[in-house]
């Protein structure tokens, strides 16, 4: 039995060092090379600022602005050094109450508006920081935003479809709006 | 289910199916000391290490030596890690500055890591270092794959050998399986994936300024980092406006490359492969998913070819598909449907052009329904246990197949080796109870099945059953056991269940809602991972030392053939029987008593 202790250690450290050690730092290298700005985290920098990532969503509840998604990390929403889902059961009570107060925060917002709430609007998310709502879910707060900013519904709709992925390679995934490129366009509309 | 979904799955399937004997092919010869390619460019590494340690590969062990080497290894990354992460807050590559892990928590986190659990107690951005990270993560993330592969090997050569004592050399199948298989394919996927945008940097966590500041509320503390209570003694909240985002990155690609392709699924991110910059498209998330089974199931076909006929491998391999793809048609159904208490709540969850509809709480959008689904099910299938979404936030039926899955004993493509192994286990079984109905004494791939192989099998579809529900009852019984739970009625069982099926089968994924971060938990937990990961290679190596030793019978009219459609079906009915049988009980009071509840109202 004595005769393994010394391949075992050695053949740690050894593995320790190629697979811990040379391996991450080669492929950071490469990363940093070929695709510097997704290996950063795919940075939006404005005027010298950075501004986001825009693979990372931000929260947005004013009027002017469409809203994202439920996020349930701590301790505000979309907090990106601690992610997290809300991991709440679909029987709990704590759950359906939480979907009726934001269906009815989305309508106090815009009186009048009596259509379903699209279910991605108003479930979190599992990593609470996701950049996407549904296509649906903007059609469905076009009208408001369109009425606080005094901008023309047509116009808004151009904006949404030029702000929608479809499925990547045709296939892959769900058509999706991101919400933060969305409203940085619409801020800087003007 | 919608067009797109079935296309989508089928998509899936037949890039994995086509990649299953090239890469099989490769790997046989891997195994078989044959030139492969890579050793030409690696070769000297690979001599070089073998110098190092003192071994030479071709000393033949026999399985007690081979076992031994296994585990004297296996004890010696614990220790290094369990080291590493006491001592993080001292060491290098901790820009976070995040303070040492705690003695429970970190014992329950070098466990799971050894033994190709990856169970997440912890939460990663939070909680450990770029170093760890790296030669904590990273490195049993490689080598405990690369071990389940070794266990496998030898299993294999125990079929395909005949009357000798020896398994190969475990250094040997330890270094050629990390160097030649894990290593490259690992590059390669860590640079597809930073391509579309997961993160791999060395950058302290980067600062953004909101375009909206979020106003919040949080409760006001004393100097001694206490509540400040109000007057009806709730804690007081203070309202503050966060102006700012901070961005954790790091070195993630890398790691999640191996985590995904060593069944492996421990997570760099606390929400694992939810994190967009841990799977930031639906094509990164293409890529996780398939890396996840590639090399469970290319290894049928290595198997196959070892012991001289492929078809025995594609028997297994169609077995262990037709089960994956009857568990993803089920959770597709369940959670498409939805959840009907929200319908009531005026939620619109139909799927149409312009939304994916179902249950979408705990689900990211770029995925939608069918990609975290598809997730689910491969990552419990197979051992590894990384998620794309929350399982815990699940419809019933949804939550139960990644739990059912699991509760086979991860044989359906199972863990890097470690799966086959137990679904090689099965067959021994099937042919068995085939051999009681007609009354012949039973052989596999022309070895007898004796007393002693049915015991070692028996042993290891005993040993977790009893880990996974003593466990889960002993945690329900207590109050210790049962203040960690989030969620209310049988759904709490359900949480309690998967944290130990989970664990108790080395795959890691969990109903994140339990509070598994208690001394309770970590301690149960980590004990029940070193159970199902040793006692079940230890009986294997015995089983293959004892097939090893065996004469070749040719085959005879009284042979059951095992490689025929019959023989699949034989095998999937001996997997559903058994685990069926052991884990109904239980299941009946967890998910299925919720999803009757949930129609009733």
């Amino acid at each position: 039995m004595k005769d393994h202790i010394r391949p075992a250690l050695t053949m740690l450290l050894l593995l320790t060092v190629l697979t811990g050690l040379v391996y991450p730092l080669a492929v950071t290298g490469l990363a940093q090379l070929v695709f510097p700005n997704q290996a950063n985290g795919s940075l939006i920098v404005r005027e010298g600022k950075v501004i986001g990532s825009k693979l990372i969503g931000q929260y947005f509840d004013r009027p002017e602005y469409f809203w994202s998604r439920p996020s349930a990390t701590s301790p505000f929403p979309y907090n990106a050094a601690a992610s997290g889902g809300s991991n709440l059961g679909p029987t709990n009570p704590v759950l359906i109450e939480a979907v009726k107060s934001r269906v009815a925060a989305l309508r106090a917002a815009y009186p009048g508006n009596d259509s379903l709430v699209p279910v991605d609007l108003v479930t979190s998310s599992g990593s609470g920081l996701d950049p996407h709502i549904s296509p649906e879910a903007a059609q469905y707060q076009i009208r408001r935003v369109a009425r606080v900013r005094g901008i023309d519904e047509a116009v808004l709709r151009d904006l949404v479809v030029q702000h929608t992925e479809g499925r990547q390679l045709g296939v892959l995934g769900e058509p999706r709006v991101n919400v933060l490129l969305l409203n940085l366009a619409l801020d800087e509309r003007r | 289910m919608t067009t797109n979904a079935i296309l989508q799955v089928l998509v899936y399937f037949v890039v994995l199916l086509a990649l299953v004997k090239p890469l099989g092919w490769y790997m046989a010869r891997v195994y078989e000391g044959k030139p492969c390619g890579l050793d030409r460019l690696l070769g000297f590494v690979e001599r070089a290490m073998y110098r190092l340690c003192g071994v030479r590969p071709g000393d033949e062990m026999d399985w007690k030596r081979y076992g031994a080497a296994m585990l004297f290894f296996n004890a010696a990354g614990f220790m290094f890690l369990y080291g590493l992460l006491r001592l993080q807050s001292l060491l290098p590559l901790n820009p976070a500055n995040l303070g040492a892990v705690a003695p429970d928590l970190a014992f329950n986190t070098a466990v799971s890591f050894v033994t190709n659990t990856n169970w997440q107690a912890y939460g990663g951005e939070t909680t450990l270092s770029y170093l760890t990270q790296m030669l904590g993560m990273t490195v049993q993330n490689f080598v405990s794959a690369a071990t389940g592969m070794a266990v496998l090997v030898a299993l294999i050569r125990g079929l395909s050998r005949s009357t000798t004592t020896t398994l190969g050399n475990f250094w040997s199948d330890l270094v050629r399986s990390t160097l030649y298989i894990l290593l490259p394919l690992a590059l390669l996927l860590s640079v597809l994936l930073v391509s579309q945008g997961v993160v791999q940097n060395m950058n302290s966590y980067q600062t953004a300024m909101l375009i909206q500041p979020t106003a919040y509320a949080k409760s006001v503390t004393d100097a001694n980092g206490q509540a400040v209570l109000d007057t009806q003694g709730k804690p007081k909240p203070e309202f503050v406006k966060a102006i700012e985002q901070i961005l954790a990155v790091g070195p993630a690609a890398s790691q999640i490359a191996i985590k995904q392709l060593g069944t492996n699924g421990g997570g760099f991110f606390n929400v694992n492969s939810a994190h967009p910059f841990e799977n930031a498209t639906p094509f990164s998330n293409f890529l996780e998913v398939l890396a996840i089974i590639l090399i469970p199931a290319a290894l049928c076909y290595t198997f196959g070819m070892m012991v001289g006929d492929a078809r025995q491998g594609w028997v297994i391999l169609a077995a262990m598909t037709i089960l994956l793809l009857g568990f993803v048609s089920l959770g597709l159904w369940a959670e498409q449907n939805g959840n009907p208490l929200l319908a009531g709540a005026t939620v619109d969850l139909r799927a149409q052009a312009g939304q994916a509809g179902g249950n979408m709480e705990g689900k990211e959008l770029r995925f939608g329904i069918t990609q975290s689904v598809l997730w689910s099910a491969v990552t419990t299938a197979a051992s590894n246990g990384s998620v794309n979404s929350m399982h815990d936030s699940y419809t019933p039926l949804g939550g139960l197949v990644p739990l059912f899955l699991m509760q086979f004993g991860e044989v359906v493509f199972g863990g890097v080796g470690s799966g086959l192994y137990g679904m090689i286990v099965f067959a021994i079984i099937a042919v068995f109870v085939a051999g009681l109905m007609v009354g012949r004494t039973p052989e596999y791939l022309g070895k007898k099945i004796e007393p002693y192989e049915m015991k070692m099998a028996a042993l290891l579809i005993l040993i977790m059953p009893i880990v996974v529900l003593g466990f889960t009852a002993l945690a329900i019984s207590t109050e210790t056991g049962r203040s960690s739970i989030l969620n209310p009625g049988p759904h709490g069982f359900s949480e309690v269940l998967y944290a130990y099926t989970s664990q108790g089968n080395n795959n890691g994924s969990a109903f994140a809602g339990l509070n598994v971060n208690t001394p309770f938990y970590n301690l149960t937990g980590g004990i029940a991972m070193l159970i199902s990961r040793f006692w079940l290679a230890i009986p294997i190596l015995a089983l293959a030392g004892a097939l090893a030793r065996k004469k070749l019978v040719p085959a005879g009219p009284g042979t059951l053939p095992t490689h025929t459609p019959l023989f699949v079906i034989l095998l999937i009915g001996v997997v559903v029987m058994v685990g069926a049988l052991t884990f109904l009980p239980a299941l009946a009071l967890g998910p299925i008593v919720e999803e009757l509840m949930m129609r009733g109202q």
